[in-house]
């Protein structure tokens, strides 16, 4: 899911969460790397191109019961190659979501085991009024719980009214809360962040180069998130502001709530990404028909985006080619998928990482690449944050969530190849992140330490 | 050294990538269940009975051993799958790695995780003020972990390699073979503090495994020879 990180004007109010995953690949991808699932996305594949009505084959072993013949052999040939890339390109997919996550949460992790202030309890945000400090195990699993209900139905308030304004095109309001909520962002939270850890260094900074500091920092954000970039440092952006948005989760969030609101955004996310009317399924649907991509201050994009100036001239090198893929791909599920032939192509002549235009009406060509919201990143971060924070068992439970959650990723990218479509990327991560988590601190910690003790080893 | 391994060989190719933190969540699994049977063992038990205690921890190592052999075994079927899945996809019949890199690899996951796990928590703690060994325990803490450590990610690997061999060619000794060398190199980290009793131990049977490993993999003296001298 698109995961859209808005922070309006106060600091307590944190935004509206929307998480998603999308790729950008195209419909006839085989499965990736696990072959578990090869003959059933064999199988999902073959019947997906006979709807299409393209005369393809699928050529993989789950075929061996499939009996096209109306192939022409050049587009089969065309075909294997672009499994074997797809398959190549399967894995490299989810290494170049792996890195960022790892490297957002190396941050979190990092940051909450060095500077005090974000494991100090310094009051809650407005979003969960009811205070865990009571005496009772009921009166507190209770304040969770109702903490739980009035953030989840803040985010999907937030929600639906971002979708109303995305469906009736009110494109500048939401262009300027974005632009709002990014710039609070980054100056205010950077500002408390580099106070915090200058603090915790003891390495003493005047206010004139403070100021430069965050007004550059600022600066250079803002035009690199909201239009052109060279696509890491907004990368690199996005993450930061994750890590931000996660520390500031970290430090306001009550407890039990924090494990409660987690488990209950990854139900929310499941339902309004993959219910008909879920809000964030009609988003992306409504962005799909209009074809044009989903702000770019929300997503997370691991690919790369040509230029419509340089695409043009491939474009016409590989004419024949594209026009089966053309028609398969109107009504499918990403409007950047109409090129991923091309793309592929592309791919082998070492793509060039062109700058990335914020909004392009057309069609551009993109090498494949995945897409993940900011709110995956910064739910991830919150996990293994709080883990880190919070489990006397330091450093394993820590280490034990974040294999977890890399797992989970694996597994959604997985699913995401088999059905081709925007999928929460929250549940299953999170879900094993949460049992590992209180599974390593409870069970295998008291093992560990016993071990330890003794220099036993296993 | 580990890490090394990593940087070298495995963070090259996303696919070993992704087997690597595979191998390690298996490994994690293994380690939760068998935690938790030893959990619900001390809880279930007298917990002033020292003897009773240790014959417990025993136990619990033990079985810990098993379900990681278990679990290997299991990924070991899952990556038989895998690789199916992956010939069936590639175009020209053979998949982009063979199953003794998937050995390799997964041996690695294992050590690497189980070896983090060992250590970390050491590691962290090493950061802090202290004196090693305050207790009347052995001054050599840090450093013996830090090679029993190696020792036994180094091992998993192997490990990794001869279970897979074992499996591939239906030779049950091999995986036996394994089984007990990861049986009795546990059993000697017993005689802690008495180090002479564990590492000797450990480093033979690990020159022992890396040989084997390495033969099994097709080198051969010769080839050894040929490297070391840069032919």
């Amino acid at each position: 899911m698109i995961t859209f990180m808005n922070n309006s004007d106060s600091e307590e109010e944190p935004c509206n969460e929307r998480t998603s995953l999308m790729s950008a690949e195209s419909p006839p991808v085989p499965s990736y790397q696990d072959g578990r699932q090869a003959s059933e996305a064999g199988e999902a594949q073959a019947h997906r191109k006979r709807r299409a009505g393209s005369s393809r084959s699928p050529n993989n072993a789950a075929g061996g019961e499939h009996t096209d013949s109306r192939v022409p052999v050049r587009e089969s040939a065309l075909e294997n190659e672009e499994e074997e890339l797809t398959l190549k390109y399967g894995a490299k997919h989810v290494i170049m979501l792996f890195v960022p996550v790892t490297l957002c949460m190396i941050v979190v992790v990092a940051t909450i085991k060095s500077v005090r202030f974000y494991t100090e309890k310094n009051g809650q945000l407005i979003y969960t009024p009811f205070s865990e400090d009571t005496p009772s195990v009921g009166q507190r699993l209770l304040n969770s719980v109702l903490n739980t209900i009035i953030m989840i139905s803040v985010i999907i308030v937030m929600t639906v009214f971002l979708v109303l304004l995305y469906k009736y095109r009110c494109y500048k309001f939401i262009h300027g809360w974005l632009i709002l909520s990014s710039l609070m962002l980054l100056f205010l939270f950077t500002y408390i962040y580099l106070g915090e850890v200058l603090k915790t260094y003891n390495v003493a900074m005047d206010y004139p180069t403070l100021f430069l500091v965050i007004w550059n920092f600022g600066a250079v954000g803002m035009i690199c998130i909201h239009w052109k970039g060279p696509l890491q440092l907004q990368q690199a952006y996005l993450i930061m502001i994750s890590a931000l948005m996660a520390l500031v989760f970290i430090k306001y969030l009550p407890e039990w709530s924090a494990w409660v609101i987690l488990g209950a955004i990854s139900i929310y996310d499941l339902m309004a990404v993959l219910c008909p009317k879920g809000p964030l399924r009609m988003l992306v649907e409504t962005a799909q028909e209009r074809n044009e991509p989903i702000f770019p201050a929300l997503i997370y994009s691991s690919a790369m985006m040509w230029t419509v100036g340089m695409a043009k001239p491939d474009t016409a090198a590989r004419g024949p080619s594209q026009q089966p893929w053309d028609a398969a791909e109107d009504g499918k599920e990403h409007h950047r998928s109409p090129s991923h032939t091309d793309s592929q192509m592309s791919e082998m002549r070492s793509p060039v990482p062109t700058r990335q235009v914020a909004s392009l009406e057309e069609l551009e060509e993109e090498e494949r690449g995945v897409k993940l919201g900011l709110g995956d990143f910064i739910f991830y971060s919150v996990l293994v944050g709080k883990a880190a924070a919070t489990a006397s068992g330091d450093w394993n439970t820590t280490l034990a969530c974040f294999v977890a959650i890399l797992i989970g990723l694996c597994l959604t990218l997985l699913l995401l190849a088999v059905f081709k479509k925007a999928l929460p990327a929250l549940p299953i991560s999170i879900t094993f992140g949460l049992i590992f988590y209180f599974s390593t601190d409870n069970l295998v910690r008291p093992f560990m330490d016993t071990l330890a003790s003794h220099q036993l080893y296993i | 050294p580990a890490f090394g391994l990593f940087l070298f060989t495995i963070a090259r190719d996303p696919l070993r990538i992704i087997i690597l933190i595979a191998g390690a969540f298996f490994w994690l699994v293994s380690l939760l269940l068998s935690s938790l049977i030893w959990f619900i063992a001390v809880k279930a038990s007298d917990p002033r009975d020292e003897q009773l205690q240790k014959g417990l921890l025993i136990f619990g190592v033990m079985f810990s051993v098993l379900l990681q052999e278990a679990f290997r075994f299991l990924y070991y079927k899952l990556l038989r799958k895998a690789i199916e899945g992956l010939v069936a996809l590639s175009e020209d019949g053979c998949s982009p790695i063979s199953i003794q890199q998937m050995a390799y690899v997964a041996g690695v996951g294992f050590g690497l995780m189980s070896g983090a796990f060992s250590m970390i928590n050491l590691l962290a703690d090493a950061l802090g003020p202290g004196t090693v060994g305050i207790h009347g325990d052995s001054q050599l803490y840090f450093l013996t972990s830090a090679f029993m450590t190696m020792v036994l990610i180094f091992l998993h690997t192997f490990w990794g390699i001869l279970f897979f061999h074992g499996c591939e060619h239906r030779r049950w000794w091999e995986i036996t073979a394994v089984v007990v060398m990861h049986l009795t190199v546990s059993g000697s980290s017993f005689c802690n503090p008495l180090y002479v009793g564990s590492l000797v131990p450990s480093y033979l049977l690990m020159a022992a495994a890396a040989a084997w490993a390495y033969l099994l993999s097709g080198g051969s003296a010769q080839n050894l020879r040929r490297f070391l001298l840069c032919k």
